[in-house]
């Protein structure tokens, strides 16, 4: 529909907004990531443009801060931690769930997609009453516990549309040719619904990576993790700290990005 | 008879493929229930729970039975009450009482630790005075002695209301309702109504975002769906690159931005479209326009998936027969993107409603929404009670609408 010689000016003029448009939404979305990398290499303390000149200092005091390096080392281990039970818990539920049919199955899905729902803040304030009473308050296990829980929906629901694809088939023979079910299931269905359990374990590992509130909630000052270390920074003192760590955060989570579209194309193709 | 035996056969396969089933999913459904589904029971139950004056003054809650607050209570409940607080041994639960009283009538804790201290100190002249009084003399006097702030009915009302284990009061207040002296439920004095003006925020806020993601979101998904699928899948990058950065990286970005010496106001400065900067952060404005930029992904791929099964032949048909493009995109792609525009709507209001993290950053105090009052009164005021009864309002609200959603048909929300 580019190309339509019957058009007229003012269709054609209609026709370059609208394009005008897509390009400014686009821009739109990316204005704020493409802004802040630059003022990390500030060497100014405010984050603010014109930038006067360029330096690293801010890359050095986030790597000589010990707050940072603790928040780094946080969300580098409550984060793979929940993304591994997340993945197995959901994963599991995929396959059982997968061609079932039996009443309330509906009720059950709901329910075990509802922490991706539910007000995050609702779930910070309920699983810190709960988790206090236990005396797991300022703990990692409750922490990586709770981002489990926030991460299986986007497991399941991407091991289960995965899941549609596949063919049942190649199970029966599995099995008819005498391979027990656990052989069946580590040695046929897990290498082809791989792509989809990683891509989902990429959305958990994300979840967890990003999540602020419960983690403002949960967490005492030592598991402080770096969404909530940059919570407190551009509340109390922002500085081009911010957009150094922002900037590594950028690198980063876009790698991992890269790597889902990578995996959601061999799922596909 | 052997169709029969087939039929049973099936049966029990099918009975054996559920169980199977079940037993898979199980490991998840109870990870849930202990992480998830029990905590938030644990909010829902601490928003009616009211423990403290039932526990700590049954005698007192006793005597108070049947009394309206029209008179000065009865001269029993003042026996009573010295009686109760003498029981209490332990700082720590007189505190919990204090607290709890001092919530819904200023200057309770004070007088309620006051009185606590001299009825257990011991051979203090309160607590002879009241326990040498014989019980014909009373113990409204000494008590009136010991603090004569014990003369006035308001802190015995509050004695009164709180009396039972669980109370409506917190739900009712969430909603800026309250059970007058009569026990009837009546509105708010308006000059203390609160929580609907913010409910009807974070409807209001909801509502814009998700229009201006629909706004923004729609043309833009009908760009990608009519490109060839390479080039599409190569844009689609670029709307999900923010999508994947970090909500606080985003969030300092949008400050670089619209700060009042933001690159904004220096373009519109430079453009000499403004005389004077304009206020674009910590207002209602900044937290509208991040969060639709970080929404805007959630509109876009649910419209995105559905166009890409619209056929272009029917736009390219309808113009070809003469119709204006616009009438003909009116008439042919806008009905058939209904699902998509239903689906992408009610996404972003649900996940706008929750949203905490971005108003705290990037709004002012009267830009806040209904979960900042819950982390208020949980972080701030240590009032639990109040944060989860609000919290169950956003919920409640949050959870209607997920059932729409669900009606709707598409239960899937992974990008």
């Amino acid at each position: 529909m580019s190309r339509a010689p019957h058009l007229g000016t003012a269709e054609r003029a209609g026709l370059l907004a609208w394009k005008a448009l897509c390009l400014a939404v686009i821009a739109f979305l990316l204005a704020p990531v493409v802004v802040i990398v630059p003022l990390s290499f500030s060497s100014s303390s405010f984050l603010a443009y014109p930038v006067p000149g360029w330096s690293l200092r801010w890359y050095g005091e986030v790597f000589e801060s010990a707050e940072w390096a603790r928040a780094f080392r946080n969300s580098f281990i409550v984060a793979p931690a929940a993304t591994l039970l997340a993945t197995v818990l959901g994963t599991l539920a995929a396959t059982g769930l997968a061609r079932a049919r039996f009443p309330g199955k509906g009720m059950l899905m709901s329910l075990l997609i509802a922490p991706m729902v539910v007000p995050i803040v609702v779930v910070a304030t309920g699983t810190y009453l709960f988790f206090a009473r236990a005396g797991l308050a300022d703990s990692y296990a409750a922490l990586i516990l709770v981002h489990a829980a926030l991460g299986t929906p986007f497991v399941l629901t991407t091991v289960s549309a995965t899941l549609q694809g596949f063919d049942t088939n190649l199970v029966r023979a599995s099995l008819g040719l005498g391979a027990p079910p656990l052989a069946t299931f580590a040695r046929v269905t897990l290498p082809l619904i791989a792509p989809g359990v990683a891509a989902g374990a990429l959305l958990a590992f994300a979840t967890s990576f990003d999540e602020v509130v419960v983690t403002l909630f949960l967490a005492g000052p030592s598991q402080a993790t770096l969404p909530r270390q940059m919570f407190t920074g551009i509340r109390e003192n922002i500085t081009p700290a911010i957009a150094a760590v922002a900037t590594l955060l950028i690198v980063f989570t876009t790698g991992l990005m890269l790597a889902l579209e990578w995996l959601r194309g061999r799922r596909t193709g | 008879m052997e169709a029969g035996a087939l039929r049973e056969a099936l049966r029990r396969e099918s009975r054996a493929r559920t169980l199977r089933a079940l037993a898979l999913a199980a490991p998840l459904a109870l990870f849930l229930l202990l992480t998830f589904l029990v905590p938030i029971g644990a909010l829902l139950v601490r928003a009616v729970d009211n423990p403290e004056v039932a526990r700590a003054l049954p005698r007192t809650v006793e005597a108070l039975r049947g009394w309206r607050g029209e008179a000065a209570p009865p001269e029993p409940a003042f026996a009573a009450l010295a009686g109760d607080l003498s029981a209490i041994d332990d700082q720590a639960e007189a505190g919990a009482l204090a607290r709890r009283l001092n919530s819904d009538a200023s200057g309770a804790r004070s007088l309620v630790m006051a009185t606590w201290r001299a009825l257990r100190a011991p051979a203090s002249e309160g607590n002879a005075a009241v326990q040498a009084a014989p019980p014909a003399a009373g113990a409204r006097a000494p008590l009136l002695a010991i603090d004569p702030r014990w003369g006035e009915p308001r802190f015995w009302e509050v004695i009164a209301r709180n009396g039972a284990r669980w109370t409506p009061d917190y739900l009712l207040a969430a909603v800026d309702l309250r059970r007058d002296a009569g026990g009837a439920i009546a509105a708010m004095p308006p000059e203390q109504t609160v929580f609907r003006a913010i409910l009807w925020r974070t409807l209001g806020i909801a509502a814009a975002v998700t229009l201006g993601c629909l706004l923004l979101g729609y043309p833009l998904a009908w760009w990608l769906a009519t490109l060839p699928a390479r080039t599409a899948s190569r844009v689609l990058i670029l709307v999900l690159v923010p999508f994947w950065t970090s909500i606080l990286v985003r969030v300092a970005g949008w400050i670089v931005l619209l700060q009042s010496g933001g690159l904004v106001n220096q373009g519109l400065l430079a453009a000499g479209l403004v005389e004077a900067p304009l206020a674009l952060l910590f207002n209602r404005t900044g937290v509208i326009v991040a969060m639709v930029h970080i929404l805007l992904p959630f509109m876009i791929l649910p419209l995105y998936s559905v166009m890409r099964a619209v056929p272009p032949d029917y736009l390219r048909a309808a113009v070809s027969l003469g119709s204006h493009p616009l009438q003909a995109f009116r008439r042919t792609v806008v009905p058939l993107t209904w699902p998509g525009i239903g689906t992408g709507c009610l996404l972003v209001f649900i996940l706008a409603l929750g949203y905490y993290v971005t108003p705290a950053l990037v709004g002012g105090p009267s830009d806040q929404m209904l979960s900042y009052s819950v982390a208020q009164y949980a972080n701030v005021n240590l009032n639990w009670g109040m944060a989860c009864a609000l919290g169950t309002v956003l919920l409640a609200v949050t959870l209607v609408l997920y059932g729409l959603y669900r009606r709707l048909g598409r239960a899937e929300l992974a990008p």
